[in-house]
């Protein structure tokens, strides 16, 4: 069977941290990270990579364009 | 298989429109704003119209619009957009023009403008950002304010006896025989952003069939404005901007 | 061949305009200059050089679209009269802040307020010292007959792309409104874009692959870079004072006593020189063809062979101040107007010029 297996890159200092990728990940993979950029922002990361499918809701919804997403296809026994 | 295995070019499937540019967007976090600027500069890429476009930037906010989209721009004075607009497509009629106003612009300063442009059927397309507030400003009502909101010069509240109503521009503008396609839209989740989209590249594409004027409406968030996080605006605008300004397609010929 | 026709000015402008190559005219009806539009219409020039002719729905609309074609590097213009360009003022600081080549037709009536219908030259401040917000000039012309009318449009179009300025015929209800035989100027074909984007680089004609995207702007919320934009309009202008300066003089040679007066006020006062020459009284006129820049060092020079000098306008006195400040003392100045439309005869100004002498 297949399985789907996702990543994504955040440019962290373009993310403002608006928390609006974290709500829209259906699968849990985001959290804002303790840690601030250069403008103060608490960026959002891959706190669960994991589960992520690579569906790209998160890079739908950001509103700085701060997200690229990336997705295969794997094979599994 | 690692992270670094599935980060390849190979296996991209979303990235930052080339048309936008790398410079930070001003707008607040969140900004429903943001969403629509990568919006149009993603149709701009996906209709490859990036040498034929020229954008037309009001006041408000969004004056700054110019910085982040890669494309001709003029800023208009206040309200004025589609009367500039309405020049450069009568003296450019091949080039895609559109106007990007917010709802102190499009609603009050400039509703005559924004009436007569529609009304003479001018082939452009108009987007307009209805956050029922004026964000550059500092939060002050809007026309489309909503009875009972708060802002800095209706503190307790709109009313009605002392503002009048929420204008429902929109609405007014589907009932002149100028326009061709208009629609109302919202940017807060991944189904409506889809379809907000697919307006915008709906109206871009009328500007050339010679139909007359595109409005879309993008109900959209103020979450500075509103005094809320990003995610309670756009929970507190699917439960009261979106019952007064409902979405949907209010004409489409 | 010339071309000679007994015309209105206003049929002139408009004649002149679609001859030189206008891209588009933007304009809101208002009296007494309706005829610009009119004309336009009539020749329905959009069938022949490809020019847009539109009637707005308001002199805020028209401004606004003359920004829009102009930021396109066309020859845009537009006309109106007072009540109608002060409604257009803070679409000619943005045209001005913009640095946007355009021509500006301001065919005056008598105000404040809605005014009269007839001619006036109130608006002298409003045009010459930026009747809108913010350090701004526009260079302004002063027509004094049909056949400048016409001449004036070419040149305006000239001069407000050769500096990027907006340019405004500054004209009255009397010069509009009258017939005289007028040489039109010869045909000029309208630009292309592909000649636009060569000689106008900054135009918004969409962003080729090869440059930058280009911004109209009027915005800047840096001081240090609002500064900088506000120099080099201040360096712009001083160009333009030393350059394009133009004026006309009659029987000035041996003139005991100068007479300064533009457009209609200077019809008149030419006039008065020759009823003042026939009772002995030496008088001479200059007449400003260019209100900014300002012959100011040309009227100066007067100051030393004049014994007074007369400014003759349709206003409460307004240009007198510019003479002046050119002449710093050195002689007395004087201003004669008539107010809210009245057109003075040349009696009445010969007399005023009598009482300067026996004052003086």
């Amino acid at each position: 069977m297949a399985k789907v297996k996702g990543a994504i890159v955040v440019n962290t200092e373009r993310c403002k941290g608006c928390n609006l990728c974290v709500v829209a990940c259906p699968a849990k993979v985001l959290s804002l990270s303790p840690d601030s950029n250069l403008k103060g922002y608490n960026f959002s990361y891959m706190s669960n990579a994991d589960s992520c499918v690579g569906c790209a809701a998160c890079a739908y919804v950001c509103p700085d364009a701060c997200i690229t997403v990336y997705k295969v296809k794997n094979k599994t026994e | 298989m690692t992270l670094n295995d599935i980060i390849d070019p190979k296996n991209l499937v979303y990235a930052k429109t080339k048309v936008m540019n790398d410079t930070p967007m001003h707008y607040c976090p969140g900004c429903s704003h943001s969403v629509v600027h990568k919006l149009i500069a993603e149709v701009i890429e996906e209709l490859d119209i990036q040498d034929k476009t020229i954008g037309i930037a009001p006041v408000g906010c969004a004056v700054f619009g110019y910085k982040y989209i890669d494309i001709d721009w003029q800023q208009a004075a206040h309200g004025r957009a589609p009367s500039l607009a309405t020049a450069v497509k009568r003296l450019l009629p091949d080039r895609y023009v559109f106007t990007y106003q917010g709802d102190g612009d499009l609603a009050a300063i400039g509703t005559a403008e924004t009436i007569h442009t529609c009304n003479r059927g001018e082939n452009i397309a108009i987007f307009f950002i209805n956050n029922g507030i004026y964000g550059m400003t500092g939060g002050q009502m809007a026309p489309t304010t909503l009875n009972g909101m708060k802002s800095t010069t209706s503190p307790s509240g709109r009313t009605v006896p002392l503002s009048g109503h929420p204008l429902d521009m929109t609405k007014l503008l589907a009932q002149l025989d100028g326009t061709c396609y208009v629609t109302r839209q919202s940017v807060h989740n991944i189904a409506n952003i889809r379809k907000t989209k697919k307006a915008i590249k709906k109206a871009l594409e009328n500007s050339m069939l010679d139909k007359g004027t595109s409005v879309v409406e993008i109900v959209s968030t103020c979450s500075a404005g509103w005094n809320m996080t990003p995610a309670d605006s756009n929970n507190w605008m699917e439960q009261n901007m979106i019952p007064a300004y409902p979405l949907g397609d209010m004409k489409d010929i | 061949m010339e071309e000679v026709r007994l015309m209105k000015g206003n049929e002139a402008i408009a004649e002149a305009a679609i001859r030189c190559g206008c891209d588009g005219y933007f304009g809101y009806p208002i009296t007494p200059q309706s005829e610009i539009m009119e004309t336009m219409m009539a020749i329905a020039p959009w069938n022949t050089t490809g020019m847009v002719v539109l009637q707005a729905e308001s002199e805020l609309a028209s401004i606004n679209m003359v920004f829009g074609a102009a930021g396109c590097g066309k020859r845009a213009m537009t006309s109106s009269s007072s009540p109608g360009v002060s409604l257009m003022q803070e679409g000619i600081s943005d045209l001005a802040c913009a640095e946007l080549p355009c021509v500006l037709v301001n065919v005056m009536r008598g105000g404040p307020g809605i005014g009269t219908i007839q001619a006036s030259q109130a608006d002298y401040y409003q045009s010459v010292k930026g009747g809108g917000h913010g350090d701004y000039k526009m260079i302004v012309l002063a027509p004094a007959s049909v056949q400048e009318m016409a001449d004036h449009t070419v040149l305006a179009f000239d001069l407000a792309f050769q500096y990027r300025i907006p340019t405004m015929i500054l004209t009255d209800g009397i010069i509009g409104q009258m017939m005289e035989k007028a040489i039109l100027p010869p045909f000029r074909p309208r630009l292309t874009n592909d000649e636009i984007r060569e000689k106008y680089p900054w135009a918004t004609l969409g962003k080729t692959a090869d440059r930058a995207p280009n911004y109209i702007l009027t915005l800047e919320l840096y001081s240090e870079d609002m500064e900088i934009i506000n120099l080099r309009l201040q360096a712009n202008y001083k160009r333009i004072q030393e350059a394009e300066v133009r004026y006309e003089e009659f029987s000035c040679e041996d003139a005991d006593y100068l007479i300064i007066a533009f457009g209609t006020s200077a019809r008149i006062s030419q006039k008065v020189v020759e009823l003042a020459r026939e009772e002995g009284i030496k008088v001479g006129l200059l007449r400003p063809i260019t209100l900014f820049p300002f012959p100011t060092n040309e009227i100066k020079a007067y100051a030393s062979q004049v014994k007074a000098m007369l400014t003759v306008e349709l206003n409460a006195g307004q240009m007198v101040d510019d003479v002046r400040l050119a002449v710093n003392g050195q002689v007395p100045v004087e201003h004669y107007g008539r107010l809210g439309g009245i057109i003075p005869t040349p009696d009445e100004v010969l007399e005023a010029m009598k009482r300067l002498i026996v004052n003086k």
